[in-house]
This record gives structure tokens, C-alpha cells and sequence, in this order.
């Protein structure tokens, strides 16, 4: 990745950090991520994994730092100016937030209803792809409420992406899914990459996820970033931090009470 | 002693901060009614849910504060001889206080706790930051059209809780207490004058903002979790009892000299 002089990055953040009530949760993460790249991001519960991604798409705001989407720093926008760079970043969040007052069909309909979409015909074509491609074909007159978190999730996902936007982040895409589904989510969001040179941005903690998505692997530990490797190097390092975390072993004073 | 001093101040910084966020929140709306094109749709939906559905309970508030305070008026005036006076006293205080206050305190605690409880949990459940995400402004897509919904309804139910009251009034007082029917719409008619109607109307209609903000602000600055949510609730609806009804204090002195 770091031979190819011609690719800026498409994402660049520097020095950010973010204190929420008394606890610093970020304390300066500096991070590239190139164009069409797959970039995962692993670490702790509670380690700062969502609020970094929040800042990425500008939900929230460093206190100190940088935020770069190709030459604009987010930090520096309100929530307005950054409604057009948003139609070009899509996002999943951890519990899908569909809108509860919409309908599944709606709620995918959704974006492209804001970009001034207006024949209803192509809107309908459109979430029937998007809704058969989330393997949940024919599922748009349910209500949210109806649906398994695992279906709310793969709707989502069809929300977000449903516009192709050029940078896609996953907030926890596999958490609490079964393997298949969360198998089929993995292959989507490799396909996504793949075949929309969508760059993504994708917080978990599923190491099986990391390793099969993943261009690259950046551990957050301690509100900074620790490493940025291919997941094979990740995988394979023998760092007692990374070692640890990758394999999912606690230290003893972990687990007494 | 010094623990309660600090409490107190707590307090009055936290009032002081509601009352700044409620101040940009109004600026805010203000700033989107010019910017974006209103949405129809959304407009409508709210129309329903804060006019249509509060039908049935301010039709009920009206017509029984107006039958029950025409009965302890006459029960009061029936000894003075002056029973067909109670016509424009039920009238008149069906519209410059009783249908504005109680059909307020009734929206209240239908409609502003319902837009508490779910802004606090779109807020929650990450929808707030979803519909950010989707390059979408929270503020246009979520509190205009229930601001534009309540100024509309607000004054429309208080007219109709006052027309409800006069006319529960005026019946109970006839039919049950034998007043002269003729005497008493007469004096009605001849005692009640516009200002006392648009007296009501108006009180409605800011008393209608007043709960909308209140809602709004409970709902979008929740803290986390199921308890936020029904903190935001209770208090929307606590906090909108109390600022209604020290507000229409000085509405009465302000409107009086105004209208």
C-alpha cells in the first residue's frame, strides 16, 4: 500500500482526540486510509472504536486534531456544510438505527428519496436489488420492529449502501449474528469493495471478519493506534499486546472479582 | 449547608442551560422554515398525530370543566338571584383561562411526552445519527413539521375546548339547573367579546410552542439509555406544566393591555 505514490489517501486523520465527560477516550490517532482500501479496525470494548469511526463521517468532533476526507477537514464543517460530503460516505451502525416510523422498503428507499430521486418506479427496482442482494428479497412492507437483529443489520446495509457511496464504514457489520449471516456479510462487503471501489472502514472485533475482509488491519489500543499491518502480519505477531488481543487471551487479574 | 447551596446552584445552571438550548433550538427551526422546502408529507403525519388523535380528550376536557364550572357558578349565584349571570362567567373564563390552560396541560402530556420519548429513543438507538449520516438534518427532518403541526392544531383544539365548554355549560345549566335558556345565551352574547376569544387563541398558540420546545429539547438532549428516555419524558411533561402555567400569568396582564 505504501508503494503507490499516485493513490493520496482518500482519508488521512492527525493527532485526533476526544475526551468524553472526564474519560480521554481517543489521545491522538493519527491513521491513513488509501482509496478502494478495506480497512479494519480492532480493539478493545469500550476502547474508542465507534467514536473513532463517528469522527471519520464528522457525527462528532475532535477536540483536538484533524480529520481529512480527500483535502477537507471535517473538524472544521458544521453539520450542514457536511451534508454533501456525507452523500458520498454511507454508514452501518452497530443495531442498524432503521428509522422505526418507516417501513424496510422505505427505510431503503430512503437515500435515494433525499438525492431527489423521484421516479418511483426505479426506487422500487432499486430496493428490490438492493433488498434481494441483503438475501432478504420480498421483506419491504415489514416494519423494523418485525425483524431479527441480524435482518435489521443486512437491511441497513442495504440502507447505506443502497446510494454507493465512495467510503462505507461498518460499525461491528458480524456482532451478534450467526456464522452463515455473518459470513454473507463479509463476502458483501468484499464484494462492495470490489466491484463499487468502495473504500471501507470496518470496526470489530471479529478476528475471522478481519482476516477475510481486510486489506488492512489498525489496532486502536489506548486511544491511539498501535500497529497498521496486513492481517497475515497482525495475525502472525508475536508483539505481547497484539498476540494477546488477536487470540483473545486475558491476563488472570482480567477475570477474578 | 454548603451541600445544599451547591445543589441549588446546580440547579439553576442546569434551568439556565435548558433555557439556552431551547433559545437555539427556536433559531434553529427558524433558520430551516427559510432553508428548506417543508415537507409535506411529514406535516400532515404530525397534523394527525398532534390535532386528529387529541380530538377525543380535548373535546372531553372542555365540555366537562365547562358543565362543572357552570354548576358551581350557579350553585353559587342561584342565592343572589343572578342564575342567567352565569352564561358569560362560564364563557369568559372558558376563554381566557380555562381552554387555553387545561387544553395545554392536555397536549402536554399526550403530545409533548410522546415527542420526548421518541426523540430520546431515535436519539438512543443511533436513529438521530443515522439520519445525520444520510446527509440529513435532524432538526428539518424531525422538529419542523411537529412545530409547523402544533402552531396550526394548538389554536384550532383550544377553540374547540372552549366552544365544547360554552356549550356543555350552557346545557347542564338549562337542562339540569333550569335556567332561563333565553336569559342565559342573551347574557352570554352580550358579555363576551372578541377580545376574550382571541385572548384564548393566542395564549394557545404560544403555549403550543411552548410545550414543542420543551418536548423537543427533553427528547434531543437525553442522556443515554432506557432511564434517559424515561427521564426526558416525565420531565417534558413536568417542565411544560410549570412554564405554562407561569407563563400565562403574564400573558394575562400582557394580552389584557395588548388585545
Amino acid at each position: 500500500m505504501t508503494d503507490a505514490a499516485s493513490s493520496q489517501p482518500l482519508l488521512r486523520l492527525v493527532g485526533v482526540e476526544k475526551k468524553l465527560g472526564r474519560q480521554k477516550i481517543l489521545r491522538g490517532v493519527d491513521l491513513q486510509i488509501d482509496k478502494g482500501e478495506r480497512m479494519i479496525i480492532i480493539g478493545r470494548s469500550g476502547g474508542g472504536k465507534s467514536v473513532l469511526l463517528k469522527h471519520i463521517i464528522g457525527l462528532m468532533r475532535p477536540d483536538a486534531g484533524q480529520v481529512w476526507f480527500r483535502d477537507i477537514d471535517l473538524a472544521k464543517l458544521s453539520d450542514e456544510q457536511l451534508a454533501p460530503l456525507r452523500k458520498e460516505t454511507g454508514m452501518l451502525f452497530q443495531n442498524g438505527a432503521l428509522f422505526d416510523s418507516l417501513s424496510v422498503g422505505e427505510n431503503v428507499a430512503f437515500p435515494l428519496r433525499e438525492r431527489g430521486q423521484k421516479d418511483e418506479k426505479m426506487i422500487r427496482d432499486e430496493v428490490a436489488r438492493a433488498m434481494k442482494i441483503v438475501d432478504l428479497p420480498g421483506q419491504e412492507s415489514k416494519w423494523p420492529s418485525e425483524l431479527s437483529g441480524g435482518m435489521r443489520k443486512r437491511v441497513a446495509l442495504a440502507r447505506a449502501a443502497i446510494a454507493k457511496p465512495a467510503l462505507m464504514l461498518y460499525d461491528e457489520p458480524t456482532a451478534g449474528l450467526d456464522p452463515v449471516v455473518a459470513d454473507s456479510i463479509n463476502k458483501l462487503m468484499v464484494r462492495l469493495g470490489e466491484e463499487l471501489q468502495m473504500t471501507s472502514v470496518i470496526v470489530t472485533h471479529d478476528m475471522v471478519s478481519a482476516r477475510e475482509v481486510g486489506d488492512r488491519i489498525a489496532f486502536l489500543n489506548e486511544g491511539r493506534i498501535y500497529c497498521v499491518e496486513r492481517p497475515d502480519v497482525v495475525l502472525a505477531s508475536t508483539d505481547p499486546i497484539v498476540h494477546k488481543f488477536v487470540n483473545g487471551i486475558s491476563d488472570p487479574t482480567d477475570v477474578t472479582f | 449547608m454548603f451541600r445544599y447551596a451547591n445543589r441549588m446552584g446546580t440547579r439553576v445552571l442546569r434551568m439556565l442551560q435548558m433555557a439556552g438550548q431551547i433559545v437555539f433550538l427556536f433559531l434553529d427551526i427558524m433558520r430551516c422554515l427559510f432553508r428548506y422546502p417543508i415537507r409535506m408529507k411529514l406535516l400532515v403525519q404530525q397534523l394527525d398525530f398532534i390535532g386528529g388523535k387529541s380530538l377525543p380528550v380535548v373535546i372531553i376536557t372542555g365540555s366537562f370543566i365547562g358543565a362543572v364550572f357552570a354548576a358551581q357558578t350557579e350553585f353559587q349565584f342561584r342565592s343572589l338571584g343572578l342564575a342567567s349571570g352565569v352564561g358569560p362567567v362560564v364563557a369568559i373564563a372558558m376563554c381566557r383561562e380555562l381552554g387555553p390552560v387545561l387544553c395545554a396541560l392536555m397536549i402536554a402530556g399526550r403530545v409533548g411526552s410522546a415527542m420526548a420519548a421518541e426523540l430520546a429513543t431515535m436519539k438512543i438507538t443511533e436513529q438521530i445519527d443515522a439520519l445525520r449520516s444520510l446527509a440529513v438534518y435532524p432538526t428539518e427532518y424531525l422538529i419542523v413539521p411537529r412545530f409547523l403541526a402544533m402552531l396550526i392544531s394548538m389554536p384550532l383544539l383550544v377553540g374547540l375546548a372552549i366552544l365544547c365548554g360554552i356549550g356543555a355549560g350552557y346545557y347542564v345549566a338549562v337542562h339540569a339547573l333550569d335556567v332561563p335558556g333565553v336569559y342565559y345565551w342573551h347574557n352570554t352574547v352580550l358579555y363576551t367579546h372578541d377580545k376574550d376569544i382571541w385572548i384564548g387563541l393566542v395564549k394557545g398558540f404560544f403555549f403550543g410552542v411552548i410545550i414543542l420546545l420543551v418536548g423537543c429539547n427533553k427528547g434531543l438532549e437525553s442522556s443515554q439509555g432506557a432511564e434517559g428516555v424515561g427521564l426526558a419524558t416525565t420531565e417534558a411533561v413536568v417542565d411544560s406544566f410549570i412554564i405554562v402555567l407561569i407563563a400565562n400569568f403574564f400573558f394575562t396582564f400582557l394580552l389584557n393591555a395588548l388585545l
